[in-house]
């Protein structure tokens, strides 16, 4: 976009948008749509408040512990998957039946079994996130260079080295790749699990203000957890661009 | 400038963005019915000067004369083949090769047939339906010459057409090329990195030095095309020559 | 020797391990709430011979492809909008790269207290959660063209439009279609959450009722209709895409 001649980044449409919404707010176009002033406003309010910080804190702890778990099943699993033929084979059809599936469907039974409490939002999380991390951490293991094993080999590393100063390494922005759609998957796993729970959470808090009709306070949170979202996959966007250089088979 | 100069360079310079300064006052007349080949190394501006006559890319100052007109775009006078072949991949050859003419709106079945015409002279009659990635370098690029032939422009601009194929291939090319040029009143306008190519193929030679890319010398070939044997070329004595002279003047851009 | 195997013994050794775990889970007292396999199979053919698993696919899918079909012809025709203008793409980029890594699903619950619980809110449902990546695979598809092609067919004389519909359009299209088939998955993700989350209806009915009732072998059956029925469509979709879109002729050499 150029104004003036001078060419201004994109980012700032997103202050332009801001700018908008203030406009369709204060025209009153829509009941559902406040002025962004009052958004804002009300996000101030609503903060600090003792319900939102635990509402927030319970959700990050379990967006914490889903993420964890799904990164250390994960990652570890797209390893053996790519290197043991046969563990690959009998779980790579059901890695891809998972990873496009409506894993939300099985919040239900999830609730039956384990209960309805912060632990089957924890597993809810580790389901939503765990499968594209284990399948790209395949393909990025399987993917890494065939002539830098066998150079690491023909000057004499060992088994565990091969691992982890070549594959390992080859594989890392495929696996960072994964690593981030990981993320997105798993706040959305929070929500999702949240409001399907209707337990303690931002889940919870969304649905609460959208039945009372609290649309600032609906459009904070909007905020707040989308922009929680974006800061953290794209911090790890921010990795997997660090080490892209080497990527030469993307 | 002489008198049947069919493209003139008037003061071109290039400059891109970020301050790379690509060429910098191009002064060049290059005749008709010749084949002229801007050879320099890396960082010469030869394909810049080529993409300017061309009217793919603006120059920063000067000006392209082609036919006694000024150049402000590509037009039907000129046709270009490009060192990565820039081939449909989802269509067949027959369809790529009349590409040009699909593209003027010719009807179908005549440009089609004009196609054929020239997927046969370049020596690829059974591979009309074939898709390019069927093909091999070599005969991708021919696919890229039919194409440029098909449009029957008077000036083919040639951008290091063989670059991407072997050696055994692209010398097989040069001695196609020769004949196919023999007969057709053609003006080609080549650019390569190669000595050898150049003198093999050209009757005259650009020489261009890099950074900012400016003309070094010209040289005129004195190598007799229309009779001698494309094959006997690489013996003759003015051929080794000028591959020497033309090595002593480019070594110290290397 | 791993390899004397065909890919299908492979698939049915996989099959034939998880069911047996499955079975085995289900009969240890973990808990009452888990069935084995055996019961959800019976469950589920006693779902599908009394018409009830019918009825509520029925009901289900409407929303969906209703859904689905909108968010294509609007996300597919505005990613190119963005792929093809500069200024709609400064203005929508980096709204749409939000929206796509955000929890669409949040703004469900406020869809059903504004619109109802009707139709129009899984539709809408559906639509919010699948046009994101719709519209960005849409506009990588134009975004990604080759330049080397479009430089060809400005060298040949063609104009704008020529460049839109001859080169830029056909490249794009492997990706628009991959966008489809990712929407479509985001689409069953949606109804999903829709049907349990609004008054349900279809297959949501089914998970919530029998959940109600305890009856867990046709809840867990329910599951996993659901979640088969969207896997083996994707899965078609993937086949389609390989078959019109082969990595040759969308002048990938060295593709994956």
């Amino acid at each position: 976009m150029i104004v003036f001649g001078k060419r201004i980044p994109m980012l700032f449409s997103l202050l332009a948008w801001c700018v908008i919404w203030e406009i369709i707010g204060r025209a009153k176009l829509s009941t559902i749509v406040p002025p962004f002033s009052g958004v804002l406003a009300a996000g101030i309010t609503i903060v600090p408040t003792p319900k939102f910080s635990t509402a927030v804190s319970i959700s990050l702890r379990s967006f914490a512990l889903g993420m964890s778990l799904a990164l250390l099943v994960g990652i570890p699993l797209g390893v053996l998957m790519a290197r043991v033929a046969s563990v690959g084979k009998i779980l790579g059809l059901w890695v891809n039946i998972f990873i496009s599936a409506p894993i939300s469907a099985l919040v239900p039974i999830l609730m039956a079994v384990i209960g309805i409490g912060e632990s089957t939002v924890v597993v809810t999380v580790f389901l939503f996130a765990v499968f594209v991390i284990v399948i790209d951490t395949h393909v990025g293991i399987k993917q890494a260079d065939r002539s830098l094993v066998e150079m690491a080999r023909c000057f004499g590393a060992t088994r565990s080295q091969v691992y982890t100063k070549v594959l390992f390494l080859c594989a890392l922005p495929e696996i960072l790749a994964g690593v981030r759609l990981g993320v997105i998957r798993g706040v959305k796993g929070v929500v999702i699990g949240q409001l399907l729970i209707a337990i303690i959470g931002v889940g919870e808090l969304f649905e609460l203000y959208s039945q009372h009709f609290l649309m600032e306070e609906f459009w904070a949170l909007v905020i707040v957890v989308f922009t929680f979202a974006f800061v953290v996959s794209e911090s790890v966007a921010f990795l997997e661009r660090r080490v892209e250089y080497y990527a030469s088979t993307r | 400038m002489p008198a049947n100069a069919i493209i003139e360079v008037k003061g071109i310079s290039k400059t891109y963005e970020g301050g790379v300064e690509a060429l910098a006052g191009i002064d060049l007349a290059l005749p008709q019915g010749m084949l002229s080949t801007l050879l320099g190394p890396s960082g010469c501006g030869k394909t810049t000067l080529l993409k300017i006559i061309a009217g793919l890319i603006p120059p920063s100052q000067g000006e392209v004369w082609v036919k006694g007109q000024k150049v402000d775009g590509p037009g039907p006078e000129r046709a270009f083949v490009f060192q990565d072949f820039a081939l449909l991949p989802w269509g067949s050859v027959l369809r790529n090769v009349a590409f040009g003419l699909e593209l003027r709106g010719v009807a179908k079945d005549e440009r089609e047939q004009i196609a054929r015409k020239h997927i046969h002279e370049v020596g690829l009659k059974s591979f009309e339906s074939s898709y390019p990635h069927q093909l091999s370098g070599g005969m991708r690029q021919r696919v890229g010459l039919a194409r440029a032939l098909t449009v029957d422009a008077d000036i083919i601009l040639m951008d290091e057409p063989f670059s991407s194929v072997d050696e055994q291939t692209r010398r097989k090319f040069q001695e196609e090329l020769l004949d196919l040029l023999r007969h057709k009143k053609k003006t080609v306008i080549f650019v390569t990195h190669s000595i050898e190519e150049a003198v093999y193929l050209s009757d005259r030679i650009v020489l261009l030095s890099p950074r900012p890319g400016k003309i070094s010398q010209i040289i005129e070939s004195n190598i007799d095309r229309q009779d001698e044997n494309p094959e006997e070329i690489r013996r003759d004595k003015n051929y080794l020559d000028t591959v020497d002279r033309i090595w002593q003047i480019l070594k110290q851009y290397v | 020797m791993h390899r004397s195997l065909p890919p299908f013994a492979w698939q049915l050794i996989s099959f034939a391990l998880v069911f047996g775990i499955w079975e085995f889970a289900g009969r240890w007292p973990i808990s009452l709430a888990f069935p084995s396999f055996s019961q959800t199979l019976l469950a589920l053919f006693s779902m599908i011979a009394d018409g009830s698993l019918a009825k509520a696919y029925l009901i289900t899918l409407q929303p969906l492809v209703i859904g689905i079909a909108l968010s294509s012809i609007a996300g597919i025709g505005f990613g190119i909008a963005m792929g093809l203008s500069r200024s709609v793409e400064w203005f929508s980029l980096p709204v749409m790269i939000v929206l796509q890594a955000a929890p669409m699903a949040a703004i469900i619950p406020l869809l059903t207290y504004i619109y109802g619980i009707g139709l129009t809110s899984k539709v809408l449902a559906v639509v919010v959660l699948a046009s994101p990546v719709i519209v960005m695979n849409s506009y990588k598809g134009i975004r990604n063209a080759n330049p080397s092609l479009i430089e060809m067919c400005r060298a040949f004389l063609g104009t704008r439009q020529q460049e839109i519909v001859k080169i830029i359009l056909p490249h794009a299209s492997a990706l628009i279609f991959a966008g489809l088939r990712l929407g479509l998955a985001m689409g069953f993700i949606g109804i999903v959450i829709a049907e349990l989350l609004i008054t349900p209806t279809g297959i949501g009915d089914l998970i919530t009722y029998n959940s109600s009732v305890a009856d867990y072998p046709n809840m867990f059956a329910a599951i996993v209709s659901i979640i088969i029925f969207a896997a083996l469509t994707i899965h078609a979709l993937e086949r389609l895409e390989r078959k019109l879109f082969p990595p040759e002729i969308r002048g990938l050499e060295n593709a994956r």
